[in-house]
């Protein structure tokens, strides 16, 4: 892994904050939340829906319906610049070029009514100046790239002549087209076939390393993150509660909150039955005070009143998690 | 009686009073009402009593709104000009209701080759232009009071039997009505008593803003010539008859205008407060 | 496309045949004798024969409508009542002024409508989305003939910017154009209200969507995301209620042609009428229906232009 040190790393966040206005009242929907990504290096962000996860991920393409979700602290760095601290201009400069993102569903992620090439090129015209020409034959190479197959004569296509993983691999080929040191991925390949999904995942392997990408990949299958992360971070209710190396993490799931997906995560060898867990993430105006998963934990106590910070894990300064009854002493 | 639209109703109508437009609508068009019903205690001189010595008068104490070429009082002819108006629009677009939505539930009811037939009638009635139909229709009948309701009716239906079919085709999908069946319901009493009421909603709503059409078909055709013969009065009339004497009178031919103008505006804003009231996904 | 277009016209005659045997019913199914709605109650036996022959209205039910039929097939619309010329000529040479009318209008309700419904849909509640509402009240609201006396009165009668009576002749392209603007603005200002209020919702759905998200997240600015990503896909839905609209529009030309006095279909209509002109009348009908007719291809035919899943699938 890269020696480089977290200031330096492509994505950098700090203490990120975003509230989301529900009535007239500011909650917080992602509170206090830091990592960083290298290149080349892939960070797993796990948990269930309405953990937070998407909302970090549009908070750092600063993607957020204006009136009524918003950042309200920590720092956002991408590739050197301040993306909380810069103008809306400036942002528009760096999405879709220096930081990309594919989303869950592919099927209405393209627009309808323009050519696929077009939509591939759109960003070259936009950032580098390209002309439609040079566009359209970058497209082309692009196409080729995420393999696919006759690329030259489908760039006058429209997406619904495309399937679902087809479609995909265009989002990907439109999200790498400036060649982006981020890119961040939000369920790429949940709306897919299995089949599928394990091609689409080992392209989007091959092409971070080929293109050196920070990759924040957004997921709630942890079998994906086995396969393809470097670290995970698991979310719940807009906390980090867990956060370490891919290995580690699997070796010794520490929070009551990652032994439950675990438990929950269907296995081949599949000799214990599965188990789901109970109950689900309370509503944002339901929240509890303190520890978030208090209302379903198996071992909570009347410790968990007062949220926990992050603690290492078997002496592993890498690995930590938010949990008073896994303090080490 | 299951999904009835009747357990809705008191939701519908708190939306519907909480959107100021839909009040302001029901104000306007009582008051259109009553003017009608009250013209003859309301009007201030007999609406066809003619005056040489008055004629093309501008507004002033006397006459409010002036008075015509004939002398006539322009108010008083405005207020029984609303009797006719009215009276056009109500039974005919009631006329249109009843019929289109009878053929319109029968068809998707049933099903088969009656729908198809009925589907087919209603395409091809509709590719003509509303006014276009009404012109044609009292132009071969003759203009009289019971023909221009017939000819406004008659453009009426297509529209009505389309949205009555569509909604009793996704009722009979529900599970009440194969309920009724398996009682061992008449297909009169399903229709009627357990079809109906839930896609009256609907109707309602449709019958108010075609209303407006109805009211603006008729002051149409009056204006082009085609209503009841004068000297009674109808808006459409009276501003036919203030065009001739735009110049010198313009006063005729604004005043009849504003009363077709806040009825239209009162029916559409009742139709559409209705419309957002009813509708679950809410305001456009 | 080509055989999108010649697919299109083909469906288009079946429609076209039901709509002209329509107008031949209409014409004919009415209770009591045409002849006497003609010339009076008075009118002697011999004159109603006379009548009666010319119409064609002797022959059988079939043979007239077999007649109807193969004239319209060739062109012809019959022979004027009162003047005795062919219809189709006294059409053509009227049909230009109601063209130039209804294309004037659908361009200022086009151009008012789509940019105010995209403005209104961009910011809810705000003054763009208050005066869209006003538009879309008075649209629905005003007649034809209503707004256009008001125009009238206000631009020609009291600021006098217009004539009350705009005669244009031959070879006056400047007055012509004069004599264009407020029936054209009449018309349009009316249909204002139908576009925006489809493009007002269709933009609220549209940018809503993820292909929009997709689009901000190329980091493309603001106005190119409204309008090539949104609203390029709204353009169904407008070209939908444009289509629509011709029919309330051609119904509109008649009452504004009327109000300022101009040449066209309506100005005809309303001569048939008033001359009890019944075969003159009847080729209006079939004219005024075959506009729909082409109105509603052209409709379609917009769509293949502008969404590239009608002509691919």
């Amino acid at each position: 892994m890269s020696t480089e040190p977290a200031a330096t790393a492509p994505l950098s966040v700090e203490g990120l904050t975003t509230s989301i206005l529900v009535g007239t009242t500011w909650y917080d929907a992602v509170r206090d939340i830091s990592f960083h990504v290298r290149p080349k290096e892939t960070l797993a962000l796990v948990g269930e829906s309405g953990c937070g996860k998407s909302l970090t991920a549009l908070s750092v393409m600063g993607l957020l319906p204006p009136a009524a979700v918003r950042v309200t602290s920590g720092r956002i760095v991408v590739d050197g610049v301040d993306m909380t601290a810069a103008d809306e201009p400036t942002r528009e400069a760096m999405r879709g070029d220096r930081i990309g993102m594919i989303f869950q569903e592919p099927m209405t992620s393209l627009n309808p009514v323009l050519p696929i090439g077009f939509q591939v090129g759109e960003a070259l015209m936009r950032h580098r100046g390209f002309t439609r020409r040079q566009a359209r034959e970058r497209a082309r190479e692009l196409l080729e790239l995420v393999r696919v197959p006759a690329a030259a004569e489908r760039l006058d296509a429209y997406p619904h002549q495309f399937s679902g993983g087809m479609r995909q691999r265009v989002m990907i080929a439109l999200a790498l087209a400036c060649g982006p040191r981020v890119l961040i991925a939000d369920e790429p390949t949940t709306a897919l076939d299995v089949t599928i999904q394990a091609q689409v995942l080992a392209l989007m392997a091959d092409l971070q390393e080929k293109e050196g990408l920070a990759l924040l990949l957004i997921t709630h299958n942890l079998g994906v993150v086995a396969s393809v992360a470097d670290r995970v971070m698991v979310m719940y209710g807009g906390d980090v509660v867990e956060s370490g190396p891919v290995h580690a993490f699997f070796a010794r799931p520490t929070h009551p909150y990652s032994e439950a997906l675990l438990a929950a995560m269907p296995r081949i060898e599949g000799d214990l039955p599965l188990q789901p867990i109970p109950g689900q993430v309370p509503s944002l105006t339901e929240m509890p005070v303190g520890c978030r998963f208090q209302t379903r934990c198996p071992i909570r106590d009347e410790r968990c009143a007062v949220l926990p910070p992050m603690t290492t894990v078997a002496g592993d300064p890498d690995h930590r998690v938010r949990c008073w009854a896994r303090v080490e002493a | 009686m299951s999904t009835s639209a009747a357990e809705f109703r008191p939701s519908v109508l708190k939306r519907a009073l909480r959107s100021g437009g839909l009040l302001f609508g029901i104000a306007l068009v009582v008051v259109m009402i009553v003017a009608a019903i009250a013209a003859p205690w309301l009007a201030p001189h007999d609406p066809n009593a003619q005056d040489v010595l008055l004629v093309l008068t501008p507004p002033d104490a006397a006459h409010l709104f002036g008075t015509d070429a004939f002398g006539r009082d322009v108010l008083s002819r405005v207020l029984w000009g609303a009797r006719i108006s009215l009276y056009v629009g109500f039974v005919s677009t009631l006329a249109g209701v009843i019929i289109g939505t009878a053929i319109g539930v029968v068809a998707g009811y049933y099903g088969g080759i009656v729908d198809r037939l009925v589907v087919a009638a209603t395409d091809v009635l509709l590719s003509f232009p509303q006014l276009i139909m009404g012109l044609l229709l009292v132009a071969v009948l003759g203009a009289s009071l019971g023909n221009l309701i017939i000819a406004i009716a008659v453009t009426a239906i297509p529209a009505f039997v389309r949205l009555a079919r569509g909604s009793t085709l996704t009722m009979r999908e529900r599970d009440f009505v194969d309920a009724c069946r398996t009682l061992g319901f008449s297909d009169l009493r399903i229709m009627f008593l357990h079809v109906l009421p839930n896609i009256l909603d609907e109707i309602v709503v449709m019958a108010s803003l075609w209303l407006a059409s109805a009211i603006r078909t008729e002051a149409t055709l009056a204006f082009i010539g085609l209503s009841v013969p004068p000297p009674t009065a109808t808006w459409g009339g009276i501003v036919r008859e203030g065009f001739d004497n735009l110049l010198d009178a313009p006063w005729m031919s604004i005043f009849p205008s504003l009363a077709i103008l806040a009825v239209m505006i009162g029916l559409n804003l009742v139709g559409d407060g209705l419309r957002d009231a009813t509708d679950p996904k809410g305001a456009p | 496309m080509l055989r999108f277009v010649i697919k299109r016209l083909l469906t288009a005659i079946p429609t076209l045949w039901a709509v002209l045997t329509t107008v031949f019913i209409l014409v004919r199914v009415v209770p009591g004798d045409p002849t006497i709605a003609i010339l009076g109650d008075q009118a002697s036996e011999a004159a109603r024969a006379e009548l009666r022959d010319k119409l064609g209205l002797a022959k059988p039910i079939l043979a007239q409508y077999v007649d109807f039929m193969s004239q319209i097939v060739q062109g012809d619309l019959g022979r004027s009542l009162s003047t005795n010329r062919p219809i189709t000529d006294d059409v053509l040479a009227v049909l230009p002024y109601t063209i130039e009318l209804t294309l004037a209008s659908l361009l200022v309700g086009t151009v008012i409508g789509v940019p105010l419904g995209v403005l209104a849909a961009e910011k809810r509640d705000g003054f763009a989305d208050w005066f869209a509402r006003l538009f879309s009240l008075a649209g629905v609201s005003f007649p034809a003939f209503v707004s256009g006396i008001l125009l009238l009165i206000a631009f020609a009668v009291e600021l006098r910017w217009f004539p009350v009576i705009s005669t244009s002749k031959p070879g006056d392209p400047w007055g012509r154009f004069v004599a264009l603007v407020l029936p054209s603005l009449n018309l349009g200002l009316l249909m204002v209200a139908y576009v925006t209020r489809v493009t007002r919702s269709g933009m609220l759905k549209a940018l809503g969507e993820d292909y929009v998200r997709t689009a901000r997240a190329k980091g493309l600015p603001h106005r190119i995301v409204v309008w090539r990503h949104a609203f390029r896909n709204v353009l169904v839905p407008v070209v939908t209620v444009v289509g629509l609209y011709l029919g309330v529009l051609i119904g509109n030309a008649v009452l504004t042609e009327i109000v300022f006095n101009r040449p066209g279909i309506g100005k005809l209509i309303v001569t048939a009428l008033n001359q009890r002109d019944y075969s003159l009348l009847q080729g209006l009908m079939v004219v005024s229906a075959f506009a729909i007719v082409v109105a509603n291809i052209l409709t379609d035919l917009t769509y293949g232009l502008v969404d590239p899943r009608v002509k691919t699938s």
